[in-house]
């Protein structure tokens, strides 16, 4: 946060002489849907910022907008930014899609890029990363380390990403227990510590050992750590949290991705794509193992350099909740089935919304 | 010494102008020194926060947007608040609103005629309404409290539309992802005067002036002044407070519905599982800001909506925390209310043994 | 299992209960502050900051009620000296509160807090199931329970709390009587700022020690709900509070035993419930009637 700070400072000195305008060659800008300080989502989309700044130093300035709410406000967010002279807008949230579109048709000269949707265009460009890699390694590690064999998962919001994480998860401890059952309680919410926190008791009441959860606070694995079980980081580091409770986390990071971009807006070579990749990339890391015996630390190492080497978690046999098969043995799933994934694996206890 | 407010023999005309005056520049000053202290050239900062917005089109288009749909929820809730009905649920009714006007376009995407926006558009003032009607019709049937109901009611729309939005009403080519179809141009709000604005502030505007016009002239607009200041002279008078419950909460129900619908039609085209920056809660704060007077809700919408504005202008420019823009907001609130205070009363600054009775008198 | 969902919905119900027996005591007086998210807020962050600094939980406590009162006093100042707009103002105040805190809390970002420790009263904690619910909690939760005690008896067994009543009835009266209607007022609001500061402190510290902005999410207007809820009277606010607790840890306890009903529809039985029961109290229409504070909302200027 200090840096944070002190690059603010500096950024106002810079303004206040008037010499902004071309006082870099590239200017980044951000939007981002939370608080900086949320420690989940949008707190690693700005050290991702951050990671920009150090590495580029004078020769790019970035800016950003937090909390800015999906809905009408975020097209004017966006407008602003095209207008105050920036060269590449990074929006950082699936509810940003078309307010990106609209203001990217506006300014055909200004690079967009939007985190986790599926629209692109010639001057927008989409990114997400391969986090359900890293879910089914927890997967396996739950299911090694669960003594009752039942693990909870935290939920926020049904949307496939959230629903591939599940999957992936079950994947992951069924190839190591194929019996293992997994409940998911969804808390509709990205972001509300108290209730996370009871979502975790419960699921711990429920006869859960292990929590793992796809909602941005610490608040989760603070409860393991209090009632003796183990859980899961999510999207940072959370060890400090839970030093006895964190098996390892999986961290968001973006910075490889937005040094990359940026540094193709330097070179004059960006151009559109679609972009999602997860370990190999290092966009999707493990964070270290911990409080695991030898082996399961070895085995999650191993499954990691599988899915480094090129292997998908969602490749057959897959059979769906309802009985019907998803993938025959050895097919991989496309990635299309992934991104748009509404179906739950067989064993998850829940119901998906339909 | 203590503070002591004598009140005016009537409103001063001089403090009703000079009083928003008087807590801006309060703001500025505080503001400045927020500024100093973050370490950003106060005047800079005071540029981009105030002035910057006005200078060019786009942002002060992006105001008058931002504006909006507060004036238009505003107007509503200062029917209630003027009668004593406290509806803090303007924000579920914008979002019930909002779905019932996008029935059409989302269920029936095909029809598309001129008929439309006509049909969405009054669905949902009746979407809003019918919302509004459960907190007044639980307060004159059970008489309980409709601050709490209508609030209670603003989470289960906000979760209602969650709903629809991921399950039935979500986009069937958008790879089950959490958003509706995109409407289509008939069901779109039009931009009028050369795409500067949609079509939505003329119609703001103009309701806010009907009913401006309504509570100053009408028998309907004595009824609920005096029903808000002597609930017992006014039912002497024959007037009904059930009655006026219903009217006012359907009334500012319906005002949120179609500020809901037109901005979902008119800037979203399209239903999200959030559509509201929580305007239904920030136009509270307008309706009080504009002394529950529809011309002055209009200019204190466009007073708060520069303050969002300026905020993000600061935030951007100035790399400052957007903390930073709602402790100024919060201020600006602040000083606005405290010098209200000035318009009816006098504020005299008095030692204890001189606050005699016999100088009293000659003042009041 | 059953022990287990109780101790869950005592750490759920505690903030709130917290902050609504104070604003129930602001709102006897006459007052309606709707500033209480805006107070929770301010004293989840200081109680986490002066705690952090200082190792201390209990200064962190303190801190978090000095935190709570400040602005209260504040919001006192506007509506009660300046006679300002009650509503408007308590708006302002959560506005103001939850961009300040964050300012100040900027700092403490994923920072481990640290938790306040249980306390097991000696003997009782040990009785089966009831000594684990009752008496092996953290202070801040026997420190709710007193509050409620405290203000049902000083509201309706000391004559301080039948004057703090009779000028949230009738202020002309109360001041006729000589009673200084605006100091009683401000004490109330004072008061109700100190115990939201506590709930603040309960979430930043006990709940879920740690500091994140906006980390109260709403607490402090389900506060506020329910002290209508409890139609102004403390125990009530019990009721209200584990009714409301209850019903949200629940709702996660049938979803994880896997019910098949969409979460939405069980997120919104908290809310459904409070409008239900309410409905079901004030329907007793005498009963509501008499303790509904008369000039709640009601500015008040002595003019001698």
């Amino acid at each position: 946060m200090k840096s944070l700070l002190k690059a603010t400072v500096a950024a106002a000195a810079f303004l206040a002489a008037g010499t902004a305008a071309n006082a870099a060659d590239v200017k980044a800008c951000f939007v981002y849907v939370g608080p900086v300080g949320d420690f989940g989502w949008t707190y690693q989309h700005d050290q991702g910022r951050l990671a920009v700044v150090e590495h580029f130093g004078d020769k790019v300035e970035t800016a950003f907008l937090e909390s800015v709410a999906e809905g009408p406000d975020a097209e004017r967010a966006i407008e602003r930014f095209a207008r105050e002279g920036c060269d590449i807008i990074f929006t950082t949230s699936f509810g940003y899609m078309n307010p990106t579109i609209k203001v990217a048709k506006k300014f055909p000269d200004v690079k967009f890029e939007h985190a986790t949707g599926y629209k692109t265009a010639d001057n927008v460009a989409t990114y997400n990363s391969k986090f359900h890699q890293g879910r089914y390694i927890i997967g396996q590690v739950a299911a090694k380390q669960s003594k009752s064999g039942v693990a909870g998962y935290i939920a926020s919001f049904p949307i496939p990403e959230v629903i591939a994480g599940i999957n992936a998860f079950m994947l992951g401890a069924q190839s190591v227990n194929p019996d293992f059952q997994l409940k998911v309680v969804w808390v509709n919410t990205w972001f509300d510590p108290g209730k996370e926190a009871d979502a975790a008791k419960a699921l711990i009441d429920q006869g859960a050992d292990i929590i793992t959860q796809h909602t941005d606070s610490t608040a989760p694995l603070q409860v393991a750590q209090e009632r003796g079980v183990h859980g899961f980081g999510q999207a940072s580091d959370m060890v400090a949290f839970a030093p006895d409770a964190q098996y390892t986390a999986i961290i968001d990071d973006w910075a490889p991705y937005y040094i990359h971009r940026v540094q193709d807006v330097l070179d004059g070579t960006w151009e559109s794509h679609s972009s999602w990749e997860g370990l190999a990339e290092k966009h999707v890391v493990m964070a270290p193992y911990t409080n695991l015996p030898a082996d399961v630390v070895e085995m999650a190492k191993a499954t990691e350099a599988k899915i480094v080497g090129g292997w998908e978690p969602f490749t057959g046999p897959i059979t769906k909740q309802d009985g019907t098969v998803a993938a025959e043995d050895g097919v991989r799933l496309d990635d299309g089935a992934i991104l748009g994934m509404n179906w739950y694996v067989k064993g998850v206890d829940d119901q998906l919304p339909q | 010494m203590r503070i002591e407010l004598v009140k005016r023999k009537e409103h001063s005309e001089l403090m009703s102008l000079m009083s928003p005056l008087i807590a801006v520049g309060l703001t500025a000053l505080s503001a400045a020194i927020i500024f100093a202290i973050s370490g950003v050239n106060p005047a800079l900062g005071l540029y981009k926060f105030f002035i910057e917005p006005l200078t060019e089109q786009w942002s002060l288009e992006a105001t008058i947007e931002k504006a909006t749909p507060l004036i238009l929820i505003g107007c509503g809730l200062a029917v209630c608040y003027l009668s004593n009905n406290w509806n803090i649920g303007a924000e579920g009714q914008f979002v019930v609103g909002a779905m019932f006007g996008s029935i059409l376009p989302v269920m029936f995407p095909s029809f598309e005629n001129s008929l439309t926006l006509p049909l969405m558009l009054i669905s949902g003032v009746i979407g809003g309404a019918l919302w509004a009607m459960i907190p007044a019709l639980l307060k004159t049937r059970f008489n309980t409290n409709e601050i709490l109901t209508s609030l209670m009611l603003v989470y289960v729309a906000g979760l209602l539309l969650d709903y629809l939005v991921r399950g039935p009403w979500r986009d069937p080519d958008g790879f089950n992802f959490p958003e509706s179809r995109i409407f289509s141009d008939a069901a779109t709000l039009p931009d009028v005067f050369g795409g500067m604005m949609s079509l939505a502030t003329p119609i703001t505007i103009i309701i806010a002036l009907v009913l401006a016009l309504v509570l100053a002239k009408t028998i309907k607009g004595f009824e609920i002044r005096v029903m808000g200041e002597s609930p017992r002279a006014g039912s002497f008078a024959g007037f009904s407070a059930k009655r006026l419950t219903i009217f006012s909460f359907a009334l500012a129900g319906g005002l949120a519905g179609l500020a809901g619908t037109m901005v979902v039609s008119g800037s979203l085209n399209q239903l999200l599982p959030s559509i509201s920056p929580g305007y239904g809660f920030t136009a509270i704060i307008v309706a009080f800001l504009g002394r529950l007077n529809p011309i002055g809700i209009i200019i204190a919408g466009f007073v708060l909506a520069l303050s969002y504005i300026g905020g993000e202008g600061v935030q951007s420019g100035l790399g400052v925390s957007n903390k930073i823009a709602s402790v100024i907001q919060g201020l600006l609130l602040f000083y606005v209310l405290a010098c209200d205070t000035l318009i009816l009363y006098r504020i005299r600054m008095v030692s204890r043994r001189a606050a005699n009775p016999a100088g009293e008198v000659s003042h009041v | 299992m059953f022990e287990a969902v109780l101790l869950t919905v005592i750490t759920a119900a505690t903030p709130l209960l917290i902050a609504a027996i104070g604003e129930l005591v602001v709102e006897r007086s006459g007052v309606l502050n709707l500033g209480v998210e805006g107070m929770m807020i301010m004293g989840a962050v200081i109680g986490f900051a002066i705690a952090n600094q200082t190792g201390s939980g209990t200064l962190g406590v303190i801190g978090a009620i000095a935190a709570g009162m400040a602005m209260s006093a504040l919001f006192g100042f506007l509506v009660l000296v300046l006679v300002a707009n009650q509503v408007a103002t308590g708006l302002a105040l959560t506005i103001l509160g939850l961009g300040l805190s964050g300012m100040i809390g900027e700092a403490y970002i994923g920072v481990p807090g640290l938790r306040i420790p249980e306390l097991y009263i000696p003997i009782l904690s040990d009785i089966p199931f009831i000594g684990p619910v009752f008496f092996q909690q953290d202070a801040i939760v026997y420190i709710g329970f007193a509050l409620i005690i405290g203000v049902a008896y000083f509201l309706f067994r000391t004559r301080a709390g039948l004057i703090l009543r009779s000028v949230g009835d009738n202020h002309g009266s109360a001041h006729a009587l000589g009673y200084s209607v605006l100091k009683i007022r401000f004490m109330a609001v004072l008061f109700g700022g100190a115990c939201a500061g506590l709930a603040g402190a309960y979430m930043s510290l006990a709940y879920t020690p740690q500091w994140v902005e906006n980390m109260t999410a709403g607490r402090g207007w389900i506060a506020l709900a329910l002290v209508v809820f409890a139609s102004w009277l403390p125990f009530r606010v019990i009721i209200g509070a584990y009714l409301f607790g209850a019903v949200s840890v629940l709702n996660l306890h049938a979803q994880a035993i896997g019910l098949g009903v969409p979460s939405q529809f069980l997120s919104s039985l908290p809310y459904l419930a409070t409008i239900g029961v309410l409905v079901l109290i004030s329907a007793n229409r005498r009963l509501t009637l008499v303790n509904t504070p008369a000039c709640l909302g009601k500015p008040f200027v002595p003019d001698r």
